[in-house]
């Protein structure tokens, strides 16, 4: 439903560069519990610089607290996180640094409903970067232009389509210049006319070099702009390839059965 | 009808059509909410004859039969007859009395210019888009307290000699004038204190938060009338002779204090209602706790729980009349006092300045409740175009 992929695909495909030096986010041995529920099992994961990673899977998986972690919305109790060299502990500092670094995108948008749409990109920027206003303004508007709707800076989020709300949550976190982005499943609370709209705007970062973790259902945007998939169960990953192979050739039977379910 | 029909293509777009004619206007309008069942009339009819019922004596009482003016001047007797009506000259000759207590004359002056330097610095607080509101804010919050405060007691300018008033000892200062200053301190300290109690409770630190929901619990489990006790009866047998704070202080701090309790969990209902999202989103952008508190999540939950803040200051701003129980003089108690006056022996004086300090009451209740309001829909962001 989203985009086109039947044809075409490898001469299509932009050229995306994988730095083979420069790793972006590192996870060894990490392990995450919700009290007594072992959510997160053993997870290594290393993703360089300019990877787009796509991270599938059945719900309940762990995906989304996996990507969570990487910003320490969610806090891991065992293993190592690194992301963009510096490891994330329960030290405020460090946190706070990554996640200057490292922009997310959610389901549910969570724009701030309260402040209009050039507020909501110029927050952060001022807040948290010191930029003067003017020029976060200035910055935000480059980035309301690039996903194209520079004509609702001055609207309120409530008066936007879920389609444009998710590009404006695209461009917040662009304006902090994040060298990672997480999307959490950015499509799945949106109509089915809004879904390319999104998708659009994140394949053409995905071309500009940015490094890129998403959790995701649409296997057609795998398929076009990923250069590994990550299958999880169960708190596991279990299996990852690059999209050709782990499309046309799964190995493990729950991810043969996940795809039979799915691409129908 | 055979199958080939049931396909279907529309050729042109339906345009959109004004409403017919028998839902709009006065007739369809009375006759969808007044009169649309036979149970409906007779109710509708029934509550016009209860309005007309209760208007009438009303209306005599108040207006027809009321005492407006007397031409021999402002006397006593003047209410003295049977069927007598509200006596509004009771009103007229004790107004100063219900206004500024005991306040003394040739100082009236310094309250009126008090009133007059706040009203000018509320204005623009009060008005959207106002100019100078940063201004006003400072000088409002910082500064018009202690001038307010040296305007209404006197003394020596900063102890320099230069401006000297003569000094008025707190229990000279009553009416309406005193009841303003309680609630407006009782209103400016609850909020914040409120505001800093309500994140306490939901705090991830044990000592503040059980600090904070025993001190919530403790006085919102007490009467304003125990608390106005202690302050006033109980508070003096601690402190050591002669460090003796002034009634009126002790009773406003226990006012304050009490009012903040109430005030925190106005504020706490609307930080539960804050999505875990508008947390998550303003953390991922990087932005530190207080940050996040101060610029995504206390304005939004503020503007939720506008209608139960508003409902905590018109309380307040109510039971700040108990403290004529302790012996402080506020509108209210001014106005028993000029009731039980011997001059006056009139069956309705005593009645009629209750109407009064009823209606000043409500007043000021109904412009806090119509402001309220005004914000409300100022502030809402939702699906206006």
């Amino acid at each position: 439903m989203s985009v086109d992929t039947d044809n075409g695909l490898e001469t299509d495909r932009p050229k995306m560069t994988v730095s083979s030096t420069e790793v972006a986010v590192e996870i060894v041995g990490m392990n995450k519990w919700y009290g007594d529920f072992h959510v997160l099992r053993d997870i290594d994961l290393k993703v360089m610089s300019g990877e787009r990673i796509v991270i599938a899977g059945p719900s309940g998986s762990g995906k989304s607290t996996l990507i969570r972690c990487i910003n320490r919305l969610e806090e891991h109790q065992d293993g190592q996180i690194v992301v963009d060299g510096i490891e994330l502990t329960s030290d405020l500092k460090r946190i706070d640094e990554v996640r200057r670094e490292v922009g997310m995108v959610f389901q549910h948008f969570n724009l701030f409903p309260h402040l209009t749409i050039l507020q909501n990109l110029t927050l952060a920027p001022i807040w948290v970067r010191g930029t003067p206003k003017a020029e976060a303004e200035a910055e935000a508007m480059k980035y309301l232009e690039r996903v194209k709707i520079p004509e609702q800076a001055n609207k309120f989020p409530g008066q936007l389509s879920g389609g444009q709300q998710q590009r404006v949550a695209i461009a917040r976190s662009l304006c902090m210049n994040p060298k990672i982005m997480l999307f959490d499943e950015p499509t799945s609370a949106l109509d089915p006319e809004m879904i390319k709209e999104v998708l659009d705007v994140m394949v053409g970062l995905a071309e500009e070099g940015m490094t890129m973790l998403c959790v995701t259902h649409e296997m057609g945007f795998a398929r076009q702009v990923a250069n590994r998939v990550i299958f999880m169960d169960q708190g596991q990953i279990i299996e990852q390839n690059e999209p050709e192979e782990f499309f046309s050739n799964p190995q493990h039977e729950r991810t043969k059965l996940f795809l039979s379910q799915i691409l129908h | 009808m055979s199958s080939s029909q049931s396909g279907y293509v529309r050729s042109t777009m339906a345009e959109a059509l004004p409403p017919p004619r028998s839902t709009t206007g006065v007739g369809a309008w009375m006759r969808a909410n007044l009169f649309s069942t036979p149970v409906n009339s007779v109710l509708t009819i029934a509550g016009a004859a209860l309005v007309i019922w209760l208007a009438v004596p009303l209306w005599n009482f108040l207006v027809a039969d009321a005492v407006w003016s007397d031409p021999e001047g402002i006397r006593g007797e003047a209410c003295r007859f049977d069927g007598v009506g509200a006596c509004w000259i009771f009103i007229q000759a004790r107004i100063k009395f219900f206004i500024y207590g005991f306040y003394p004359n040739a100082e009236l002056w310094r309250v009126n210019l008090m009133f007059a330097i706040g009203v000018v610095l509320l204005i623009p607080l009060l008005t959207p888009k106002a100019p100078f509101v940063r201004t006003a804010a400072v000088l409002f919050f910082i500064v018009y307290p202690f001038v307010a405060y040296f305007l209404m007691a006197g003394g020596d300018l900063l102890g320099l000699g230069v401006v000297e008033l003569r000094r008025v000892p707190t229990a000279e200062w009553g009416g309406l004038t005193l009841t303003l200053i309680i609630s407006l301190i009782g209103i400016i300290v609850s909020m914040p204190v409120g505001i800093l109690l309500a994140l306490g409770r939901r705090s991830e630190l044990p000592i503040v938060k059980t600090f904070c929901i025993a001190f919530i619990e403790l006085w919102r489990a007490v009467p304003l009338i125990t608390v106005l006790f202690m302050a006033s009866v109980m508070f003096p047998l601690f402190t050591p002779q002669g460090a003796d704070p002034d009634v009126l202080l002790r009773a406003i701090i226990g006012i304050c204090l009490f009012e903040s309790a109430y005030m925190a969990e106005v504020v706490r209902g609307g930080l539960q209602a804050m999505p875990r999202g508008q947390y998550e989103a303003s953390q991922a952008l990087g932005l530190s706790k207080v940050k996040t508190l101060g610029l995504v999540i206390l304005p939004q939950a503020l503007k939720h729980v506008i209608p139960g803040i508003v409902n905590t200051f018109i309380a307040l701003f109510k039971d700040t009349s108990l403290v004529s129980i302790i012996g402080i003089f506020d509108l209210l108690n001014t106005v028993r006092a000029a009731g039980s006056d011997m001059a006056w022996r009139s069956p309705t004086h005593a009645v009629t300045g209750y109407i009064f300090a009823g209606f000043v009451f409500w007043i000021f209740c109904f412009a806090m409740s119509r402001y309220s309001i005004f914000m409300e829909n100022r502030l809402h962001t939702g699906h206006k175009r």
